[in-house]
């Protein structure tokens, strides 16, 4: 327990250490959120509501998901660092400590998304709230369902990035298939636009793939319009996604040891 | 005029040289060139799903705004299939590479732009030109030739004045090292708007694209004239045959924005 | 004109922002070169040595264009380098010890045919370069090989290669032989030495190895602290700091340090001893006899004071 401490605070500070870079993330994520606001907005001139989003909801999803950005990490180094190790072999001296590799690379995960939540997502949430008319629920039980379901998405978030840096194993040029799941990635956890803007049965199924607990999941919670209408099942179905994706990585990974063992690495 | 030719031919080798190395692994290169063409394409994805509950953006229906879409992208795409690698520019000087650029007998910006062609970028090409066939084929425009030259003549100068932006913006990094996404935000922001109806943002957002940093006269003046469209900001007509023009302006301000950087980098110290 | 290189009274300042506890920044002032002046003749190969921070690569950088001096007036091959920096590149070749002026994964001949084009060099005239340097410095076995496999020796062969296919008039070496193994070594200074005497380039060298010094250069420039502190030939330089000779004595057997006038000795090691003397006061000859007169030789030798040991002594004088 206290090894898992010590590592999330060495992922906390990893990202610590460059302020001027995460200023510079928030900013770009400050930007996008104005333009994507803004296109909404004109979105909800011609309509009330989408896939039960109206007008406030819309634009807190705009902000809140601009905000998760980081925290779940839509994008960025974890995608590939580890598939980096494992191809030029230094993952042999991560494989060879007592600990398991899923779990040590969890536990800094979760220290990255910590540093992220306080320094990204909470100022932009503040931006949000001062600049524009968002949804605000107003139970606290709301906020602590959500605070719940933010932790899950990361956890769903870093199970399917272990998974990708896992095929580095088996696949000599991982930048593609990489770059593919980014993409998807950004599609189906209604990074670009919310799920519900999916028509018809297509928005729930949709939101019921592993990417969309990375990301809608939460802020269909904060915003009140979970997928099969109870939020319960969202976590529910948030949790079924980490832990699969936990089990999942951890054959995937002992296929892999497995794998470099045979072939000397 | 020499001097150009010389230029010119010294680019096609540099270039060719990095082509050749990367055709090499052909079906890797063909994958990157497929995944950049959908990951690129989930812009307009999003495009039509917005489209699929409502029927317009701004009074603007979907094969138009499909049409600044294809405009914006392919602009985009060419500007940064030829500057692009401008994002190593900043490992360039924190590593003291930039000091070997220096001391060879080029134009320094000319050397980072034919320092690299990534060939997956042509992905993005394509997947604009798919979005401008569907555009072309859905709209019913009433065609002049003036408006079928319009278009090429949009996209090279959209190209020419999104590559000024982006190397007026990158000169930072002689400044700003760690920093350096600060440009991206505006160059990959810049890229975002210029593919929507510019009427839909706030009127401080559409005066910077229109008189700061010219990005409206990528896709939307264009795109007016070629559909006959009335300027939701009231501007004077006159804008929407300006591109080349605007074009031109740019590459000199950003000329002249480079010279000044590199010339405070030989005099700081570098 | 006869001189190539010629600098008068050049100064560079920096403004250095160092932090000073959280937050203040403070604004210092670095005169990185302080007012240097030298000239060099066409044809010679001049040595360029000084501490780290001394000044040296501000020079260098400041030759070839890469930096603007503050101060001063720098002339090479009669252009001024900072105002005009494409032409001057033309004229002179550069090799940066750590760094690559070749591409990194195409072969080494694609380097050079890539480097004919941008220096615009004739044909013919590359075609004759590139054999004579490929039959000299053995290029034939990696040529084809991707620079990023090539070993440091073969890369530096390369570079060397690269900065000298356009027939410069002045070339500027920082570091060429660092890292590299005896052999190679010895093959950059023959490659340099003929260079320089086939062809007339003239040669800066930069360089922490006073072996390359001994070899290559007639005239050494001292730097440090942004001065010149010595400008003068090697053998004068011995000369001057060189008075300390030492006779290593090697005794039947074991025995207290040796009293023997004229000599000091520095170090015992068993049966061995260290005589240090000074050149213009006591004779080797002198002294050997005046050994062999007090105890059993069975053999000697004689060391001249190391390079390394004048010119740390030239720049503790210098400080």
């Amino acid at each position: 327990m206290r090894l898992d401490w010590e590592l999330a605070r060495r992922g906390y500070r990893r990202y610590a250490a460059y302020p001027g870079a995460t200023l510079a993330g928030l900013f770009t994520n400050v930007v996008f959120g104005f333009l994507i606001a803004y296109i909404l907005l004109a979105v909800y001139e011609q309509t009330d509501v989408v896939g039960g989003y109206d007008v406030r909801d819309a634009l807190a999803y705009v902000w809140i998901s601009q905000g998760l950005f980081s925290v779940v990490a839509i994008f960025g180094p974890s995608w590939w660092e580890l598939a980096r190790r494992v191809q030029t072999g230094d993952v042999a001296t991560d494989l060879q400590r007592p600990l398991d590799l899923q779990r040590t690379a969890l536990a800094e995960d979760v220290g990255r998304a910590a540093y992220q939540l306080l320094w990204r997502a909470v100022p932009q949430f503040v931006l949000a709230l001062l600049l524009f008319e968002i949804t605000i629920p107003d139970e606290a039980a709301r906020w602590l369902v959500f605070g719940v379901s933010v932790a899950l998405a990361v956890l769903v978030s870093f199970g399917i990035r272990f998974l990708l840096n896992l095929s580095s194993f088996w696949l000599l040029d991982y930048r593609g298939p990489t770059l593919l799941a980014i993409g998807v990635t950004n599609l189906l956890s209604g990074m670009i636009v919310p799920l519900a803007f999916f028509p018809g049965s297509l928005g729930t199924i949709v939101r019921l793939t592993p990417f969309a607990s990375m990301l809608q999941a939460p802020i269909d919670v904060y915003v009140g319009e979970p997928v099969g209408g109870s939020v319960g099942l969202v976590l529910a179905l948030q949790l079924a996604w980490v832990l699969t994706l936990y089990a999942a990585g951890q054959l995937v990974l002992s296929a892999g040891t497995r794998k470099l063992v045979v072939q000397g690495g | 005029m020499a001097e150009l030719r010389a230029l010119a031919s010294i680019y096609r080798r540099l270039i060719g040289a990095r082509i050749r190395a990367q055709l090499e692994y052909r079906f890797s290169a063909g994958l990157q060139l497929l995944g950049t063409a959908l990951l690129t394409a989930l812009d307009f994805v999003a495009i039509a799903l917005i489209f699929a509950n409502v029927p317009e953006l701004g009074e603007w229906d979907v094969a138009e705004v499909a049409l600044l879409y294809a405009l914006a992208t392919i602009s985009f795409a060419f500007a940064d299939l030829a500057i692009g690698h401008l994002d190593l520019f900043p490992q360039m000087i924190r590593e003291g590479t930039f000091d070997q650029i220096l001391v060879r007998p080029l134009p320094s910006l000319f050397q980072i732009v034919a320092a690299d062609f990534a060939v997956r970028r042509v992905g993005k090409v394509l997947q604009g030109i798919a979005v401008l066939v569907f555009a072309l084929v859905a709209l019913d425009v009433d065609w002049t030739l003036g408006r079928v030259l319009a278009i090429p003549l949009a996209i090279v100068a959209g190209a020419v004045i999104y590559s000024a932006v982006w190397i007026a913006l990158a000169t930072v990094a002689f400044w700003i090292v760690d920093a350096i996404e600060v440009v991206n935000a505006f160059t990959y922001g810049g890229s975002f708007l210029a593919q929507y109806p510019l009427g839909i943002f706030a009127r401080w957002l559409q005066g910077l694209v229109v008189f700061v940093v010219p990005l409206a006269f990528v896709a939307y003046f264009p795109a007016l004239y070629v559909l006959g469209k009335d300027d939701a900001l009231g501007l004077p007509e006159a804008l929407r045959y300006a591109s080349p023009a605007v074009a031109v302006a740019t590459a000199l301000v950003a000329g002249v924005v480079w010279r000044n950087a590199v010339g405070h980098y030989r005099s700081a110290g570098g | 004109m006869a001189d190539v290189i010629r600098l008068d009274g050049v100064e560079k300042s920096f403004v250095v922002r160092a932090k000073t506890g959280r937050l203040r920044r403070e604004r210092r002032i670095v005169r990185a070169v302080d007012g240097i002046s030298f000239a060099i003749e066409r044809g010679t190969i001049v040595g360029y040595l000084g501490p780290n921070g001394a000044g040296k690569s501000t020079t260098v950088k400041m030759l070839t264009g890469i930096l603007v001096p503050s101060g001063g007036r720098i002339r090479v091959a009669e252009l001024d380098p900072s105002r005009q920096r494409i032409e001057l590149a033309r004229r002179i070749g550069v090799v940066f010890g750590q760094r690559s002026q070749l591409w990194w994964d195409l072969p080494l001949g694609d380097s050079f045919d890539l480097l004919r084009h941008i220096y615009r060099v004739p044909a013919e005239r590359h075609r004759a370069n590139l054999e004579r340097f490929t039959e000299v410095l053995g290029l034939a076995a990696f040529v084809d090989t991707p620079v990023r496999q090539l070993s440091l020796g073969q890369r530096m062969r390369g570079e060397l290669t690269a900065a000298l296919l356009h027939d410069p008039e002045v070339v500027f070496l920082d570091e060429p032989t660092i890292g590299l193994d005896i052999v190679a070594k010895a093959a950059v200074r023959e490659f340099l030495a003929e260079v320089n005497r086939e062809r007339g380039v003239t040669v800066l060298l930069t360089t922490h190895d006073l072996a390359d010094i001994e070899r290559l250069c007639s005239r050494l420039l001292i730097v440090d602290h942004g001065h010149l502190i010595w400008d003068g030939g090697l053998d004068e330089l011995k000369r001057r700091y060189g008075q300390e000779r030492t006779l290593v004595v090697d005794l039947e057997e074991a025995a207290p340090p040796l009293d023997v006038p004229g000599a000091r000795v520095t170090r015992v090691d068993g049966p061995r001893q260290w005589l240090s003397f000074q050149r213009d006061e006591t004779s080797a000859a002198e002294l050997t006899a005046a050994v062999a007169a007090r105890a059993r030789l069975v053999d000697l030798a004689i060391e001249e004071t190391q390079i390394e040991e004048i010119v740390r002594r030239i720049y503790a004088a210098g400080a």
